[in-house]
């Protein structure tokens, strides 16, 4: 008589290492590889003896590199750990971070800024990060009370508050003509390139909070798609899970999209692939999503910047084409 | 202790529709005890506030020699089990997974199951026979395994009161037997109480310690099988024609419909 699913703690040990290794690797990549040519000795040198190492490639690594390389980890692993979460709170598999409609008033705040000809940080970081929580605070309004736990209500207020920002997006952008249109695009498409450290630094302290109050409340979240009544009858207080997943989500993907952009696709396929592969306990795929993620995002926008011969491609265009056959070729898999 | 629940002076309603009128009655540790009535009698209302689901609104519900309102939702949970009637099986998760689900309300705080809780769900499985099932999936499972999974899961929980939503109300005859052969076995051998709303008067005749005939938020008659189950109070329950007999099984009540065609003017 045994039971066959390995001991949970062994299995959140396993799937841990495995992901930090991975996350190691891809973010030390991600500092190697990029428009200068470096060799990896070289690269070595910088990261573990700063002061012996060539200046001018301690900058490129230090202040280039390193910013845009945590910023990428930091987006993917909070993207893929919100689509986890409205997933599993929405119990609708179609659920991403921007399901709420926070991408819409985030984008108003950001293009408002653009236009104002603000700097990417503070300014419009800052105004993006305050129309999104501007939705929030609508969508809290909007769903008082009781109906708060009713997914239904809540995922159609979110699919309305959306199509009410497009319209504001759309005229916005009709209205501008001048260069301001190219960087208002390249936001809504999702860009790193404007990474600085202090910025990763003040995004790191604010999410790291968030990822921990998650993983606290996975076992809930596992609970709850039980359903509510079962839930309740093991101990859940289903209201206060509810409405504080809900705030915690919204306000981690509201900071890290004010600092980038839309990036698409990582937050709705990253919770999918690591189900398929580790299965639905939450309590597995929250640690999986915040460095799987994190990984995979480090990895996109390394191609990202190295694919094209000039320039680079916004990090979102990756994401997708990657992510949807991967996940289709799991999906194929797991069905048989 | 007493009693399992106490319930006293219980009303319950949704707007301005009562559907409980100031019910009061005791259920007794180590009793299979069964709720029954017409559709819209108040039967799961009445369970899902003994159960915590539903807010008490009036009157008192003791659990164990203590008020409801004195439980914390987990130490609730460590008391009171219950399986639902509608189970959802959208996510992917084993068996397994599921029956270790009913040990949350033991788990410290980062929610981690220990060996003993391994121990104890393996118990359970055994307990049930449900054990070659734990690595299939739930979605891979008929409708008598999955509420037997359920049953599992609650049994797991070591909880001293089981209470069950119609249980048995979508499994074919030889999974109905099973599932209350179960919760018999059950309440022999953990000496706790079982509590079950059902539609299935036979069944509730042949296993049921006491029974709780409910109609309109009132109680109809309460007590043995043979107290409850007689012609005129399930009449004036169910409001339709009834025969009322005894098993050949011996001594519990039988209850035969009578269809239309073959009533005949009454004296």
């Amino acid at each position: 008589m045994n039971l066959k699913t390995p001991f949970l703690i062994k299995r959140l040990l396993a799937v841990s290492f495995l992901f930090l290794l991975l996350i190691f690797v891809a973010m030390f990549l991600g500092l190697s590889l990029g428009s200068t040519k470096t060799g990896l000795n070289e690269v070595l040198k910088s990261l573990l003896r700063r002061e012996e190492a060539d200046p001018v490639l301690n900058t490129i690594i230090w202040n280039i590199r390193f910013p845009r390389v945590l910023l990428a980890a930091l987006v993917g692993a909070t993207l893929s750990l919100g689509g986890l979460v409205f997933q599993a709170l929405l119990r609708n598999p179609l659920a991403e971070p921007y399901i709420l409609g926070i991408s819409g008033g985030s984008a108003i705040g950001a293009i408002i800024g653009i236009l104002m000809g603000l700097s990417r940080f503070p300014g419009v970081s800052f105004i993006s990060f305050m129309g999104s929580i501007a939705t929030l605070l609508l969508i809290l309004v909007m769903s008082s009370g009781q109906s708060i736990l009713k997914k239904d209500s809540l995922l159609l207020s979110g699919v309305m508050i959306n199509a009410f920002c497009s319209a504001i997006i759309m005229f916005l952008i009709s209205m501008t003509q001048d260069y301001r249109l190219h960087n208002i695009i390249f936001w809504l498409m999702g860009d790193l390139s404007m990474a600085t450290i202090r910025q990763a630094v003040i995004l790191t302290a604010m999410l790291f909070p968030c990822y921990i109050l998650i993983f606290w409340l996975s076992h809930s979240m596992n609970l709850l798609l039980m359903g509510k009544e079962m839930a309740q009858t093991m101990g859940v207080n289903i209201k206060a899970v509810t409405v504080t997943l809900l705030l915690t989500t919204s306000f981690m993907v509201s900071a890290t999209v004010s600092h980038c952009g839309l990036i698409g696709f990582v937050g709705l396929v990253m919770p999918h692939l690591l189900r398929l592969l580790f299965g639905p306990d939450h309590r597995v795929l929250v640690p999986a999503c915040v460095m799987g993620g994190g990984a995979y995002m480090v990895l996109c926008d390394l191609l990202a910047r190295t694919l094209p011969e000039q320039g680079e491609m916004p990090a979102g265009v990756i994401t997708a084409i990657i992510g949807a056959p991967l996940f289709i070729f799991l999906l194929k898999r797991s069905r048989q | 202790m007493k009693f399992a629940i106490e319930v006293k002076n219980l009303s319950h309603s949704y707007g301005n529709r009562t559907v409980l009128k100031n019910l009061s009655f005791p259920i007794s540790m180590g009793d299979f005890f069964i709720i029954i009535g017409p559709n819209g009698s108040g039967k799961t209302t009445l369970m899902k506030t003994i159960s915590g689901i539903e807010k008490l609104q009036k009157g008192q519900l003791v659990i164990l020699d203590r008020p409801l309102q004195n439980y914390t939702r987990k130490a609730l949970a460590k008391i009171i089990a219950f399986v639902p009637q509608m189970i959802s099986v959208d996510f992917p998760f084993t068996v397994s997974e599921v029956v270790l689900m009913g040990r949350s309300p033991h788990l410290g705080i980062l929610g981690l199951e220990q060996k003993k809780d391994l121990e104890i769900a393996n118990q359970a499985m055994t307990f049930t026979g449900v054990e070659h099932l734990s690595k299939r999936r739930l979605d891979q499972l008929s409708g008598g395994e999955l509420q037997r999974v359920f049953i599992t899961r609650a049994i797991c929980q070591e909880s001293q009161i089981i209470l069950l939503d119609e249980p048995t109300a979508s499994l074919d005859l030889a999974h109905q037997v099973r599932v209350m052969d179960l919760m018999e076995k059950l309440k022999e051998e953990k000496k706790i109480a079982v509590v079950m709303v059902s539609h299935d008067v036979n069944l509730a005749a042949m296993y049921g310690d006491c029974l709780l005939l409910l109609k309109e938020g009132q109680i109809v008659s309460m007590g043995k099988p043979g107290a409850v189950l007689t012609y005129k109070t399930l009449e004036k329950a169910y409001d339709c024609m009834l025969l009322v007999d005894e098993s050949p099984l011996g001594k519990f009540p039988q209850v035969t419909l009578v269809p239309q065609k073959l009533k005949t003017p009454r004296k």
